[in-house]
């Protein structure tokens, strides 16, 4: 057989490639509902760490359960009340593309301890690719209880460390709006102080660019919303919040 | 070099030969320090201990099963497409790693992201598969495979030692340096923020190569 000959070559080639695309289709579909299941974990398991709930990601599933109580979608600040898809499945990469008032962004209701808490989930844009996070934020609508962040590809030891505590445990106790009106949050460098500033990364300065612009686009939409529903709620206190908020609903 | 070894009586599965190809790549002819390949990757990945170590792992898994695969192609491949055919296997292998990563060990496959995709670009295993899959049998290629790996993940695993632990006075995520040291903390010591950077990678590499030379003189080049 001549292994040179051109209609070898072409044989070769053409039956090649169909294995080889065989091999890897069912690499891919037998492996995709494990992938998927770990993905959804994770995303469980990140909503929570905002809230300061650590959990693994077997743990994540009833976590979840027990602290998120509602899970909204909102459009142009408004409550969607027949959204396109649930509010746990929207892709935040389709959402942030679109202009701030057509987006129908999910909004995370939770309970811990008696008290309730919002979590927003942010996407943007690092160095190398996407960041993302959540950020949660007490029933004042404002103030912001606790944020963790996530990236695809950022530099390890420098954009990478917006994932680490070093970085997120700046966030609580921030303020999202002054007198009633929205201000997000700024990155500095080295030299952040008040309620609206945090210290980037060294060495990672895109990285933290790219988080100071995703909290600014991701937060906004929220605002009104957060604002107008925790003037609601500031009357009632303690035990009836969580009903009222209820009925509010 | 496939037709002198057939017609041999059966060779030992670890004879001395076959022990020199597993051996030589971790030291003699290193494929980073040495032979200079995959530079670009070791660069990337040094600056933590973990990544380097999984890193170095995968390389190893795909180095020595495109080598295997190739070796036992080797008598069918077509030479005037065989760059194609390798470039396919070696793809194919690294997507399959990939995808198993990902849906078993998950957190493992979040750190590797991008450094697995630079899997296939790494000259290693072109350049493995090109000088001695092609032309030795299947046992043979797959220890070289296995060595030249190992050689590679070796120097990534001694670079990332010295740049986390310098700079960032931690080892696999662990701090080292003890706190109370750190001039924040009313100490005399600071991390060396430049060993994080890429360009401090290529120093530590070549006073790695530098010392490895000064202990094994032929290795340096008239």
């Amino acid at each position: 057989m001549n292994v040179n000959g051109n209609s070898y070559t072409y044989v070769f080639s053409v039956v090649m490639v169909v294995l080889v695309a065989v091999v890897l289709s069912v690499a891919a579909l037998s492996l995709k509902p494990a992938q998927d299941a770990n993905i959804q974990k994770e995303k469980k398991q990140e909503i929570l760490k905002s809230l300061g709930i650590e959990v693994t990601r077997d743990e994540a599933e009833a976590s979840f359960e027990t602290y998120i109580t509602d899970q909204l979608v909102l459009k142009g600040g408004k409550l969607e009340a027949n959204p396109e898809t649930p509010a746990f499945d929207i892709k935040m990469a389709d959402a942030v593309a679109k202009p701030m008032d057509e987006r129908e962004v999910p909004l995370f209701i939770a309970e811990r301890d008696g008290k309730v808490f919002y979590i927003i989930p942010v996407r943007g844009k690092g160095l190398w690719g996407p960041i993302w996070g959540y950020v949660s934020i007490l029933s004042d609508g404002y103030t912001i209880a606790g944020a963790t962040f996530g990236h695809k590809s950022e530099t390890p030891g420098l954009g990478a460390e917006i994932s680490l505590p070093v970085f997120t445990d700046q966030f609580p106790g921030k303020k999202l709006a002054v007198n009633g009106a929205y201000q997000s949050i700024s990155v500095r460098k080295g030299d952040a102080a008040g309620d609206h500033q945090v210290d980037g990364i060294s060495g990672g300065t895109i990285t933290s660019v790219g988080v100071e612009s995703m909290l600014n686009d991701c937060l906004q939409p929220y605002m009104s919303f957060l604002l107008s529903r925790s003037s609601v709620l500031s009357a009632p206190e303690g035990a009836a919040l969580s009903d009222t908020l209820i009925s509010v609903l | 070099m496939s037709q002198a070894t057939k017609t041999e009586p059966k060779e030992a599965l670890f004879s001395k030969k076959n022990v020199k190809i597993l051996k030589d790549p971790l030291n003699e002819s290193n494929p980073v320090t040495v032979q200079v390949l995959g530079i670009c990757s070791s660069l990337a990945i040094t600056v933590k201990l973990e990544p380097a170590i999984v890193m170095g792992v995968s390389v190893l898994v795909v180095t020595a099963f495109s080598n295997l695969i190739t070796s036992m192609l080797r008598n069918l491949i077509p030479n005037r497409i065989r760059i194609i055919v390798q470039l396919v296997i070696v793809a194919a292998l690294v997507i399959v790693v990939d995808q198993i990563l990902k849906a078993y060990v998950y957190d493992v496959s979040k750190q590797l992201s991008v450094f697995v995709g630079l899997i296939i670009t790494n000259c290693i295993l072109m350049g493995r598969i090109e000088a001695f899959a092609l032309a030795n049998t299947p046992w043979k290629a797959f220890l070289d495979g296995i060595g030249n790996g190992a050689g590679y993940a070796a120097v990534l695993i001694v670079v990332a030692f010295i740049r986390e632990l310098l700079g960032a006075g931690q080892l696999y995520g662990y701090q080292i340096i003890p706190e109370s040291w750190y001039l924040d903390n009313g100490g005399w010591y600071s991390n060396n923020g430049l060993m994080l950077l890429p360009p401090m990678a290529l120093i530590v590499l070549a006073v790695l190569i530098w010392v490895q030379r000064a202990k094994f003189r032929q290795l340096i080049e008239n």
